[in-house]
Formats: structure tokens, C-alpha cells, sequence
């Protein structure tokens, strides 16, 4: 099931130079969009059932169909490289070896949205990427790639790499308009959507960098060809950055549909759990999904073989399911504290959140300062309900899905590994010793945690 | 609001001259023509960054009104960008801003560790600087490179699959390059040897 879109040709050397980059086969795809309509563009998009990959997966032919043409106002696309979820850093991999693959499906996308200015988005830590663009857009201007009248066709599009300056919250594309305007991340209140009112009220796409890097496989092969790939409604190939307790941290490329376990256990992937350690729980999407213990993230809850796919990973719902989200697995050994770690992610969201809205703003600190009692054997039996009773008053009462995001994981941790939590209320004299790691062998209960 | 009514503990104007070099402005020039007319603002964040980068590594008050007048928009419109993100430091930091991940994925792998150890070897607390003003150690939220995890940055360069030795190895080349005179210091006996 091996099958390479974005990351083809990475392994050549040199291939982050455009000249190399269009030996190999680069910038094809423009010659040929810019000789089809941009409404055809936007129709192989349709037809290849592209699903944004920065973590809602909305289909993003169908968001591409829904700008504003009429107002007669420019039209912009922006690529999200904010990349700063947890657990997540496909794009940056992506970014720093292959840049020319982002900025041809930029080409193509701009082209088919009928925009003549992009921007690229990317996060301040990122400065050596900030540079590798810098280079590879200057590349392209003098190649006649971009700029005025590409390759002879009349169209023109100027692309520019903007900065962001360490604030998770501008990953949401609201917020990142927000931000590329100057001002505070604070999301916006929709509708109405970028695509109606974006970037300066004028209509916006916003795409991810892998989303947009797809687009001139398609281009090239057609929407049909590209939906063949996969399985189901997750079509194509998705990254999947893996880390945590693994013996092989990275970014691979999957087949959408590949089963977890042979992600988890192959030796082209993952290659198992760092020293020969039981698995104990997988975060599959990035922070913000929630984590499932063993059992059910090698099988669905009616014994299916769970995949690598939209649908698979969320069947059960959030009741023994989960969410591909933005391809961030984070893998977690037996020796792994599931509550320290919900401590850790609450103080991430704590952080991060923007303090727009109140549930988000005062429960994200409720939750962290909750947690942090229970983690340092300072809880009460009761604070595990509080906190369930927290995570549900946040979710779905926030402008922008960063309260969901803050929410999920605590509740899910509560759902699966609740006698993980019970333990650190009824044993503060064990848990208050021990720093980190499980207190697993501490427990002379089974855990839920499966088996 | 006008400039007269706002008042903040962080707020200390201490009328300093500071001032782009040409080259500077010319980049800067560079930058606000990306955007379109009318939308100078946009260009705020990064010149933030290059303010900050140019002028002592963090920034004030002085700073902050400088370039509010230099993208001809209101003071606040530039405090309020500047406290939001984690980039940008109002207090003073040392010379080298050492941030270290302690986000889930690195801390399953030994990011805190790390922090301890770095708080035992600076002599400091996170959020604080050294005495003599070289090392600030700050703690950070995901750096996104979490498969190499554990990772830190030392002004914005990435430092990954940290392990204490490699720590101590960093801070010492780092203290050795401090004392090395800038190339512009040195006289010319100096270069030549």
C-alpha cells in the first residue's frame, strides 16, 4: 500500500532547488492548468474528494466553490502553515525538503480560485523555513513561475511568505486572517465565512500546506485517478507524523486505509514501541482528538481492525472513537502517566487560548488548576466529576473550535483511564513521590485500560 | 485612546532614541509593499521581528511607538500585538533565549528533565536570566518537531533529540562564542593571526 503523492522524489538530492525539482518532473501540472479554465481546476478538485488535511477535513473542492465571485472584490488564498498542534510537524518536513510541491499547488489553486495574490502563512519559530521559501519563491519569480503573465498565459500572481510570532490560536483561519492583518489572533465569529469575508473583507480561501501541496498530482492526473487512491471518502494519501514512544519517529506518507496496527508495528513505519514496551495509548489526530487506549485503537468497538482513514478512526463517535484530525500520533508506552499528560495539554489550551469567550478563557484555567491538584496528589473524588462537568460546559460554547479542542482530551482521558485519575485522589502519598511516569505498578487493580 | 489616558505596568515610555539603519527601512520598505495598498498594518508582525532581532532582543515602549509611527497606525494597535504573542518579549532577556518544549510529546520524552537540568546548570528559575546576562531559559509550548523530540531553541535556532550531554555541550559553545570579539572589534593584528 506503499503510494507517494507529496513526498515523490524526496529521497533525490538537491530536489529543494527548483532546477532539480522541475527535472524530475516539477511545475508540469501549471503548464496544464493554466490551459484549462480556472471552473474545470476547481472541478478535478471536486471529483478527487481532496478533504482538507490541516484536521476538520472538510472537502475543500466544496470550499473552494463557495467564494464570492460576484462582489467584484480581489480574491486571495492563503496557505496555512501555522503549524502548531501538538504531536504535529508534517508540514515543516514537507516544507524543508520539498518547498517547490507547495508553491506549484499554490500556483494551480490561486489559478483556479481566479486570485492574483497568495500568501503563505508561517509560523515565527520556523525561521529556517521562512528562509527555504524566501529562496524557493525567488526561484520561481525568476523562472517566470510567478509574477506577471506566468508562462505566457496573462495570468499573474504575486506569493509572499507572511510571519506569525508563537500563537497556536492563529492555526484556526479566522484568527490567522486576523493575525495577517496585524492585529491580535482572536478568531472572528462566522458567518459570515473567509470565503465570503476574508483576508481585508474581501473573499479568502484558507488551505493547509499539505491540502495545497496535493493539488498538482491532481492537475496532473486528474480528480478521478486521485480518488482511486484511498479508501471510501478518504481519498488519496495523508501525512502522518508519528512520535512519542516509538523506535522510529517521523513523517510518513500512508495510503489512506492502511490498518493502525501495521502503522504501529511495521518496520517501515513506526517499528513499535521504544524498548520493547507494551502499548498503552494512542492520540491519533494531534492534542486536540481524543486518546484511545490499546484495544480500541487496534479494533473498533464491534472488533473491526481500526484504519488509517476519516471514517474509521471516528467510528464509535467519541464514545470509543476518535478523529484522523491532523495526522499527529502521538504513541504512549505502559510506563506513560495518562494524567500527568492531560495535565500537560490542559496547561498547553490554558496557554493558548486567545480569552475571547468566557467558557474557554476561566475553563481552560479551571481545568489546568483542577488537574494540577489531582496530578500532585492534592484532589478530591469529586474534582474528577468537576472536571468532566468543565469540559462539557466549554465544549460547543466558544467562537472557534480551540474550546473543543481544550475539552476533548480531558474528557476522553476521564472516559477511558478514569481508575488512573481515582488512583492519584486515593494515593497522595505514592503519587506525590513519584514525578513522572505510570503509577501503574503501583495499581493493584486493573486498569481499564484494556487487555 | 489617546496615548494620555493609557496607562499599564508595562507601559513605561522612557523617550529613548531608536532608529532603523537604511538598509533596514529599505527592507522594511520591502515588506509593507507585499501587501496592499491601505494595509501597511499587515506588516506589523514581522517588523516586530526584525525590530526586535536589531534593537537588544527585546522590546519597549520606545521601540513599540517608533514603529507604530513608522506603519503610521496608533500606539496601542502595536502594544496590543506585541503582548499577545510569545515571540515577542517586553521584558529584557539575556543574549541567548534559550526555550525549551515542555508540550506532551517532548515531555514524554524527557523535555522536563531537560528543564530541570538546565535550571540546575544556569542557576536559574524558568523565566529568569543569568546574572550576567547571557542565558534567559524560558519554557514553551510545541515547538512542532516532535518527532525529534526533546527539542529547545536558542534564538530561533533548533537544537533536537536533546540528552544532557548535548546540553552542556551547547551552553559551552555558546559561552566560548560570547567571549570571541566581533570581526569589527578585532584590530588587524588580531585578524591576521
Amino acid at each position: 500500500m506503499e503510494r507517494k503523492i507529496i513526498l515523490e522524489n524526496i529521497e533525490i538530492e538537491g530536489i529543494r532547488s527548483l532546477e532539480v525539482y522541475r527535472k524530475t518532473g516539477g511545475y508540469k501540472s501549471i503548464e496544464k492548468a493554466l490551459k484549462m479554465t480556472p471552473d474545470e481546476v476547481v472541478n478535478e478538485v471536486k471529483t478527487s474528494g481532496l478533504r482538507g488535511r490541516g484536521g476538520a477535513g472538510f472537502p475543500t473542492g466544496m470550499k473552494w466553490g463557495f467564494i464570492d465571485k460576484k462582489s467584484g472584490n480581489p480574491r486571495y488564498l492563503v496557505c496555512n502553515a501555522d503549524e502548531s498542534e501538538p504531536g504535529t510537524f508534517k508540514d515543516r518536513y514537507l516544507l524543508m525538503n520539498i518547498p517547490h510541491r507547495l508553491i506549484e499547488g499554490m500556483i494551480c489553486s490561486a489559478y483556479a480560485l481566479g486570485s492574483n495574490k497568495a500568501y503563505i502563512y508561517v509560523r515565527g519559530e520556523f525561521k529556517t523555513i521562512i528562509g527555504i521559501l524566501n529562496e524557493a519563491i525567488k526561484e520561481s519569480y525568476k523562472a517566470g513561475l510567478l509574477g506577471k503573465n506566468i508562462l505566457e498565459s496573462g495570468y499573474d500572481l504575486d506569493l509572499h511568505v507572511h510571519t506569525g510570532a508563537g500563537a497556536y490560536i492563529c492555526g484556526e483561519e479566522t484568527a490567522l486572517l486576523e493575525s495577517l492583518e496585524g492585529k491580535r489572533g482572536n478568531p472572528r465569529l462566522k458567518p459570515p465565512f473567509p470565503a465570503i469575508k476574508g483576508l481585508y473583507d474581501c473573499p479568502t480561501v484558507v488551505n493547509n500546506v499539505e491540502t495545497l501541496a496535493n493539488i498538482g498530482w491532481i492537475v496532473n492526473n486528474g480528480g478521478k485517478e486521485y480518488a482511486k487512491i484511498g479508501i471510501g471518502r478518504s481519498t488519496g494519501t495523508k501525512l502522518i507524523s508519528a512520535c512519542g514512544n516509538i523506535n522510529n519517529p517521523g513523517v510518513y506518507e500512508i495510503e489512506m486505509g492502511l490498518p493502525v496496527e501495521e502503522f504501529i508495528y511495521s518496520d517501515k513505519y513506526c517499528a513499535g514501541v521504544k524498548g520493547g514496551k507494551e502499548l498503552k495509548a494512542v492520540i491519533p489526530g494531534g492534542s486536540s482528538v481524543p486518546i484511545l487506549p490499546k484495544n480500541l485503537i487496534l479494533r473498533t468497538a464491534e472488533g473491526q481492525p481500526r484504519l488509517m482513514s476519516y471514517e474509521s478512526l471516528s467510528e464509535g463517535g467519541f464514545i470509543t472513537g476518535s478523529m484522523l484530525g491532523s495526522g499527529g500520533f502521538i504513541v504512549y508506552d505502559e510506563d506513560a502517566c495518562i494524567v500527568r499528560n492531560t495535565y500537560n495539554f490542559s496547561r498547553f489550551y490554558h496557554h493558548e487560548s486567545c480569552g475571547q469567550c468566557s467558557p474557554c478563557r476561566e475553563g481552560t484555567s479551571w481545568m489546568e488548576s483542577v488537574l494540577h491538584r489531582v496530578e500532585n496528589g492534592e484532589g478530591k473524588m469529586k474534582d474528577i466529576d468537576l472536571l468532566v462537568s468543565i469540559a462539557s460546559k466549554i465544549e460547543g460554547n466558544t467562537i472557534c473550535p480551540l474550546g473543543d479542542a481544550a475539552s476533548w482530551p480531558v474528557a476522553a482521558a476521564i472516559r477511558h483511564f478514569r481508575s488512573e485519575f481515582e488512583f492519584h485522589v486515593q494515593h497522595p502519598e505514592i503519587v506525590k513521590n513519584v514525578k513522572h511516569g505510570s503509577l501503574e505498578k503501583y495499581m493493584k487493580a486493573p486498569a481499564v485500560t484494556g487487555e | 485612546m489617546s496615548d494620555k489616558q493609557f496607562k499599564h505596568k508595562l507601559y513605561v515610555k522612557k523617550n529613548n532614541d531608536v532608529a532603523f539603519t537604511a538598509s533596514t527601512l529599505e527592507k522594511i520598505q520591502t515588506i509593507i509593499s507585499h501587501y496592499p495598498y491601505g494595509q501597511q498594518k499587515s506588516a506589523l508582525i514581522p517588523i516586530l521581528h526584525i525590530a526586535q532581532e536589531e534593537l537588544g532582543g527585546s522590546l519597549n515602549v520606545d521601540i513599540m511607538d517608533y514603529v507604530a509611527g513608522l506603519l503610521n497606525i496608533t500606539s496601542i494597535e502595536v502594544f496590543e500585538v506585541a503582548t499577545f504573542y510569545s515571540q515577542f518579549y517586553i521584558d529584557p532577556v539575556g543574549k541567548y533565549v534559550i526555550e525549551v518544549c515542555q508540550t506532551g510529546p517532548c515531555a514524554i520524552c524527557g523535555g522536563e528533565d531537560m528543564i530541570q537540568y538546565l535550571e540546575e546548570k544556569l542557576q536559574i528559575k524558568v523565566g529568569e536570566t543569568t546574572a550576567d546576562k547571557l542565558f534567559s531559559l524560558k519554557a514553551v509550548e510545541c515547538l512542532g518537531a516532535c518527532g525529534s523530540a526533546p527539542v529547545m531553541q536558542v534564538n530561533t535556532e533548533f537544537h533536537e533529540f536533546l540528552n544532557l550531554q548535548k546540553i552542556d555541550e551547547i551552553i559551552a559553545k555558546l559561552r566560548s562564542e560570547s567571549e570571541l570579539k566581533k570581526p569589527e572589534e578585532l584590530t588587524w593584528k588580531e585578524r591576521l593571526s
